[in-house]
């Protein structure tokens, strides 16, 4: 190996370990300001309320879901903290209880949103539908497969 | 000892695999696409949309690995000065872009029904479309810079720089909130795809490899051939 490659291959880890700790400050701080959406349990723990439009994300509750003239009304949770929405509109086509879901609004206090627009939120579980039927069937569907 | 890496060895070296390579791929093809579209079920969730997955999961995939492979040649060019893996690079470039296109659209086309949107600043779908952007700055290097020399330097730099964002895609669905769902196959834990679609799923994997190989070979055979005429060597 000669002196050249030797040099290079020295400022090369040089660099590496610099752009790490750098890396590393850039990373915290992104974590903290690039949200794009809120646990309830995050929206809890926040000491101010946020103004404006933000975004929630969780399961909709089971059973939770109901609709009073052209009003959905039904609760965002992550298992721990609770959220209640209100929206007027069309709900996406895999919006369903015990499925995730973002929700985009404004709040009106705390523990409660007024929702402009719904995503629907998609896990990482595929299975077939006859798959699906027979878990439920058999009893051995888990809570985290969702509906 | 690196006697393999000079350019005469490999410029008529994959001309008799090749015609192998198009076979498998063109019947692994076939293979793949009828398990995709007629024979795997629809999900009970999303129905016949899944089937956006056969291509979207692949693209996605490939456009990482090639990028990955494109940074850790921009390594080896800049430490060790081999100019092989310069023209590795740069052959593989457009091809990566291309899967990563491909990803961006396939996934805005599942996202419409299955989120309610095209497209969402969530990290997931940012970082990829930063990578988009990186391969584009690559390519242009090469495209701008007349000088060989410098622009071998600068668009190693540049797939160095945006190797760091490799590991950003890969885990933003753990490290952020997002739209995006996590992984489906991880390298540890069971997949939580049904073996019924994760057949088909890593059969058009594999179609995909196919593809991307014949092509790269292909440019790789023009970059050395266009080297070697430009005596940059």
């Amino acid at each position: 190996m000669n002196k050249n490659v030797k040099k290079r291959i020295i400022f090369f880890l040089i660099s590496v370990i610099t752009f790490l700790i750098i890396g590393q400050y850039i990373f915290k701080s992104l974590r903290k300001n690039t949200v794009y959406f809120f646990t309830p349990s995050e929206l809890f723990i926040l000491s101010e309320i946020p103004r404006g439009i933000i975004r929630i994300g969780g399961m909709v509750k089971k059973n939770s879901l109901n609709k009073k003239n052209n009003t959905y009304q039904f609760i965002i949770t992550d298992f721990k903290q609770e959220v209640k929405v209100e929206y007027v509109g069309v709900l996406p086509n895999l919006f369903v209880e015990g499925q995730g879901a973002v929700i985009e609004g404004k709040l009106i206090d705390r523990l409660s949103l007024k929702a402009e627009n719904i995503l629907a939120k998609h896990d990482e579980k595929y299975m077939p539908k006859e798959v699906a039927d027979a878990l439920k069937n058999k009893g051995s569907w888990q809570k985290k497969y969702g509906k | 000892m690196f006697d393999f890496l000079k350019s005469k060895n490999f410029i008529g070296f994959h001309d008799q695999y090749i015609f192998w390579i198009k076979v498998l791929f063109l019947s692994l093809l076939i293979f793949g696409l009828i398990l995709s579209l007629f024979v795997s079920p629809a999900d009970y969730l999303q129905g016949d949309t899944v089937r956006i997955m056969y291509v979207h999961v692949p693209a996605s995939w490939l456009s990482l690995m090639i990028f990955a492979a494109m940074g850790v040649s921009g390594l080896l060019t800049l430490v060790f000065k081999f100019r092989f893996f310069t023209l590795v690079s740069k052959s593989l470039a457009p091809i990566g872009f291309t899967f990563c296109l491909i990803s961006l659209f396939t996934g805005s086309i599942w996202g419409q029904p299955t989120w309610g949107t095209f497209w969402a600043w969530d990290a997931r779908l940012t970082s990829m479309l930063v990578l988009a952007f990186i391969y584009i700055f690559y390519i242009l290097s090469w495209k701008i810079i007349k000088k060989f020399l410098l622009a071998e330097k600068i668009s190693a730099l540049i797939s160095l720089i945006g190797l760091a964002n490799i590991p950003v895609i890969k885990f933003s669905v753990n490290w952020w909130n997002t739209l995006h769902q996590p992984a489906s196959i991880k390298l540890t834990g069971a997949p939580t795809i049904h073996s019924s679609m994760l057949t088909p799923l890593v059969i058009m994997f594999l179609v995909f490899v196919m593809f991307a190989l014949i092509n790269f070979l292909i440019r790789l055979k023009f970059e050395t051939l266009n080297m070697k005429l430009n005596k940059h060597e």
